[in-house]
């Protein structure tokens, strides 16, 4: 089973994509913002990162930056859900190694589409 | 909804459009209609029923169909076939037609545009394998609602996200307010024709490649058998067909055989009964 870690300070979004991604067969995990996300991954590695971009404390851009800098470890796939869709954010996320991107809302249907993209599903 | 009300819609789809309804689907019917006829000033389904019934307005006719018809589509739908499409079916023709570099590729259910599109953005991405060959892609579909949205290429959010990969959206979309609009460059490399299949394809010429995907998956049987044995008398004797992951050919013509390790690629066969043998050599 492969495990996501799904980045978002809202409580319902983490709960919509969990629900989602368990239907998906993913073993879900939830971080509430970019420190604490990447105190997970230094516990246990996911398979791919579901990651919001506005968040406080830390947010989803320099988690995404400081984790692709971490050495020796196995990088995941991280997938970008947010409500930023703007061409500009969309490069940015992309050059800082962001795999694919999703621009909120989203549903089954395009996390399905998205992660079948990255080779997921 | 009464039972003539009934038969009488079940036969006009029957006939205009290939579209089976079952009486279990009447449902369907009132959802998708009753808009309709509120729209046309009409107090419900029952009364466009009897409008067509007493005055076989044409134009009324056509929506009905219109309404009716599951249009439905996403880039890269079910991403196999277009991975075949890629790695296998054009470089072989890019063999086959070196001397003429001439390609013919028809969509025959090609709807909003995403599934010839997707053929298109796959050729762009080698452009230096195709550069100097004549590309021709044909869209068509019954619905002529449906083909202005293809030839405007300007895609909801939603419809972006569906099966798209953001590198490909970036480079070949630009947003225009809430929508993301296709690229002129890409547009131009598909031709957009309405076209019913249950009618003539008398004039279209011969194809490299056709697909007719997720449309005859609401046909009858002796419809998608007269729709594939007359797509054979355009398809070139090594081209190939694709279907949708739910169509297939097998007990309804003898015409095709599915190409081995393709799934839903399916190679015309000859008098003999076997399929080209540039075919059988395609998943090597
Ligand atoms: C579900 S869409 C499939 C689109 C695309 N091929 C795909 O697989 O994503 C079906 C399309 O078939 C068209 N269609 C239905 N009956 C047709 C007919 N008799 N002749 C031509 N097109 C038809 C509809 O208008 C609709 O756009």
């Amino acid at each position: 089973m492969k495990s996501c870690l799904v980045v978002d300070d809202s409580k319902v979004i983490r709960k919509v994509a969990r629900r989602i991604l368990e239907e998906l067969s993913f073993e879900t995990i939830e971080a509430v913002d970019g420190r604490d996300a990447l105190d997970q991954c230094n516990r246990s590695m996911p398979d791919v990162v579901l990651l919001d971009w506005n968040m406080p404390v830390m947010n989803g851009l320099d988690f995404l930056i400081e984790l692709r800098q971490t050495p020796g470890i196995q990088q995941p796939i991280v997938v970008f859900c947010t409500t930023e869709n703007d061409l500009s954010h969309i490069k940015i996320a992309l050059e800082a190694g962001a795999d694919e991107y999703i621009m909120k809302p989203f549903d089954r249907e395009i996390i399905e589409a998205k992660f079948a993209q990255v080779g997921l599903v | 909804m009464n039972s003539e009300d009934f038969e009488l819609m079940r036969d006009l789809l029957k006939t205009r459009s290939g579209l089976i309804i079952t009486p279990d689907k009447v449902y369907l019917l009132e959802s998708r209609l009753t808009p309709l006829a509120r729209r046309s000033g009409l107090e419900g389904l029952d009364d466009l029923v009897a409008k067509i019934r007493t005055e076989r307005n044409e134009e009324l006719i056509t929506e009905v169909v219109d309404a009716m018809t599951t249009n439905e589509s996403f880039f890269f739908r079910d991403k196999n076939p277009f991975d075949a499409m890629e790695n296998s079916i054009l470089p072989a023709l890019r063999e086959s037609r070196a001397d003429r570099k001439h390609l013919r590729i028809w969509c025959a259910a090609a709807s909003s545009g995403q599934e010839p599109y997707s053929i298109a953005l796959i050729m762009k991405e080698k452009w230096e394998m195709w550069k100097d060959w004549r590309i021709e892609i044909l869209g068509t579909d019954i619905s002529r609602k449906i083909l202005d949205k293809a030839r405007r290429g300007l895609y909801s959010q939603f419809e972006v996200q569906r099966g798209l990969p953001v590198q490909m959206m970036i480079k070949y979309f630009t947003q225009k307010g809430d929508l993301w609009e296709l690229s002129e460059d890409i547009r131009s490399m598909v031709q957009y024709k309405e076209l019913n299949l249950l009618q003539s394809f008398d004039g279209l010429g011969r194809f490299d490649v056709i697909f007719c995907r997720n449309v005859l998956i609401y046909f009858d049987t002796d419809n998608k058998a007269s729709v594939l044995d007359r797509m054979y008398e355009h398809l070139a004797p090594d081209g190939s067909v694709f279907l949708g992951a739910a169509e297939t050919v097998l007990g309804i013509t003898n015409r095709y055989k599915p190409v081995r390790g393709l799934r839903g690629v399916y190679a015309p066969t000859d008098a003999e009964g076997n399929i080209a043998p540039a075919a059988l050599s395609l998943t090597g």
